[in-house]
């Protein structure tokens, strides 16, 4: 599968990373080398295979339904590049 | 007075046992080296002298008390990525800025709790993604490893430790920590640990906590050791190994003593070499190292057995769908509001995209588009969903060798050390440093490297050993077969100190030093 810079321009949107044309054009060769060499993978017959969910067999973990932390606000915000009463400070979303 | 910094990790606890040396005088030992090396090496990000002197006197008053425990005193090195509480930690990415967590690793706090002193935070490549420590926001950690030009003089060439743990590896190394931890994703042990020779072992996934590591693909994460010896290394996955509940992948599984395994020998064992390994465009001297493992696996009294893995070629293209789609998703959190960098923007989305833009790296940037695009709507089950099928067929080849054998012998990289800048251009030449260590991680495997030669160049190659999951006695006793066979490799002299002060340690002179008595080995 080939990649066109429209679409390098998509994903870096959905990635949140801003881009400029002469990144995307770059990108869209280093995508493309990427996907071409991966797309030996269709050689693979995985037809019924099971994909991966863990490497170790082991039950799923369960807890009490519990606090068992809390109270660290200040910890939280405390490396926020802005911060005000214990919390994030962001750009104004509602106008 | 002997060089403190040129014990192993094993020799330096024995003299602070007998008192033969003091806590604080062995890490003011490595902090004076590190202060002679660091601009020329490059391999710590940070040091805390007042930390460590700190933690050193507590081991002190612990040792006169005779209250020491298993790693009272000794001098470490910690790998960026990993968390600590009030210092500076950032994955050498710009993006974490100055972040100061406000806890600590579960990794690091074992080590802590049993003495170690803590000399500072160690290069990596950015989040871990490289495999030469070259994409370090810190700038690269040049090996203390030089190669031989054809006229057989050592050249200036500014050779890459490996990555990403290149500052665990050029540390150890370069004697400027006892041992240093370390993480592997796809290989960023055992091939850092191979180009400088140095030992590196990658427990089984749920061995040791990933909680307070900087995550990069969760499924495939794993801490471990980077050490001088096998011994070293058995010493320090004891104590970082623990179940951890605040991961709910660490394992809850007693912890075995390694190092009591390293006496057993080999006699009976059975060493699998798989064939698919032997890879076009191997070079030949890895060849030749392998074939020589082979012989000394024998010598040992290993039985030696060809075995089949034959979606091996198909792992390295699955990690490079796997590990990006999971890193898009884990590197999600770095959007200038919580903690780290924040590049203004007209409005949210502006701040977020400018500071990701700003703060993340060219290779980070790649595989984030990389994992954002095979995780997008659409493709999703031709790309993630298909690489975790190929994913479990790999699992199933070393599911079926274990029926045959109970360790598998094969090289750590494909090719020795290459200079900075020499793999730069091309992202997939730099995926292919990968090609053996990465089922490893597919599988959840435990694979260590052990060093077992030197190049034509006379720089340092790696064996690598697969073991069965839990499998980690089994290869310290493997490994401490070839140690005792092949010796110990440091680099000849200690260059970075310059013409005139350059005092290399007696016992690092020439190509191979014997660890003790025991090696029988040709060199």
């Amino acid at each position: 599968m080939q990649v066109d810079e429209a679409t390098v321009r998509r994903i870096a949107r959905l990635a949140r990373i801003k881009i400029t044309d002469e990144e995307a054009k770059g990108l869209r060769q280093e995508l493309n080398g990427i996907l071409d060499w991966v797309e030996q993978l269709s050689e693979v017959d995985t037809g019924n295979v099971e994909p991966m969910t863990r490497v170790v067999a082991q039950d799923l973990k369960k807890r009490e339904d519990v606090v068992t932390d809390g109270e660290m606000a200040a910890d939280i915000v405390a490396n926020a590049p802005l911060a005000e009463d214990n919390f994030f400070v962001v750009p104004k979303v509602v106008e | 007075m002997t060089d403190l910094t040129a014990l192993t990790l094993a020799e330096a606890r024995d003299k602070l046992k007998t008192k033969e040396v003091s806590a604080t005088e062995l890490t003011k030992a490595h902090l004076s080296a590190i202060e002679a090396a660091n601009a020329t090496i490059n391999a710590y990000v940070l040091v805390t002298p007042e930390h460590a002197l700190a933690q050193a006197k507590a081991s002190d008053e612990r040792l006169r008390k005779g209250e020491a425990r298993p790693l009272e005193g000794l001098p470490l090195g910690n790998k960026d990525l990993f968390a600590t509480r009030g210092i500076r930690t950032t994955a050498c990415s710009k993006i974490l800025d100055d972040f100061r967590p406000t806890y600590e690793s579960t990794v690091g706090q074992n080590l802590w709790d049993a003495g170690a002193v803590m000399l500072g935070k160690l290069n990596n490549d950015e989040f871990a993604m490289g495999s030469s420590n070259e994409t370090s926001a810190f700038g690269p950690v040049v090996s203390p490893w030089r190669r031989r030009g054809k006229d057989g003089k050592p050249t200036t060439d500014k050779l890459v430790p490996g990555g990403s743990s290149g500052g665990s590896s050029a540390a150890v190394a370069a004697d400027l920590c006892l041992a240093a931890t370390a993480t592997d994703t796809g290989g960023s042990i055992r091939q850092p640990a191979a180009l400088t020779g140095t030992v590196g072992i990658k427990p089984t996934y749920g061995r040791c906590s990933r909680w307070g590591i900087v995550a990069f693909a969760s499924s495939l994460d794993q801490a471990g050791p980077i050490a001088k010896t096998v011994r070293d290394a058995a010493i320090m996955l004891r104590t970082m190994a623990s179940h951890d509940p605040k991961d709910t992948t660490s394992v809850n599984a007693p912890v075995p003593n390694y190092e009591a395994a390293l006496g057993k020998g080999i006699k009976g064992l059975r060493v699998g070499v798989p064939k698919e390994y032997r890879v076009d465009g191997m070079s030949k001297e890895i060849e030749k190292l392998w074939d020589e493992g082979i012989q000394w696996l024998k010598s040992a009294g290993a039985t030696i057995h060809e075995i089949s893995l034959p979606h091996t070629k198909y792992a390295l293209p699955a990690y490079y769908i796997v590990a990006p789609a999971e890193a898009s998703s884990n590197l999600a959190r770095y959007d200038g509001v919580r903690y780290g960098l924040r590049v203004p923007g007209k409005d949210l989305i502006d701040t977020y995209e400018n500071t990701r833009a700003a703060g993340f790296g060219k290779e980070v940037r790649r595989r984030i588009l990389i994992g954002t695009y095979v995780l997008s709507a659409g493709y999703y089950d031709a790309y993630y969903l298909k690489a975790q099928k190929v994913r479990t067929l790999i699992k199933r080849d070393f599911d079926e060798a274990w029926s045959k054998v109970d360790v598998v012998l094969t090289p750590t990289t494909p090719s020795p050390a290459f200079a900075s800048g020499e793999k730069t251009g091309d992202p997939l030449a730099m995926y292919l440093e990968d090609i053996f260590t990465v089922t490893v991680n597919m599988a959840g495997l435990p694979g260590m490297s052990v060093p077992a030669g030197l190049s034509s160049q006379g720089t340092p190659l790696g064996l690598q050993l697969i073991g069965q999951p839990f499998g980690e006695e089994t290869l310290f006793r493997v490994g401490q077969a070839i140690e005792d066979a092949a010796g110990r490799f440091k680099a000849p002299e200690r260059w970075w100190l310059g013409d005139g002060s350059g005092s290399s340690p007696a016992s690092a002179k020439g190509k191979a030093t014997k660890p003790a008595a025991k090696g029988k080995g040709k060199r």
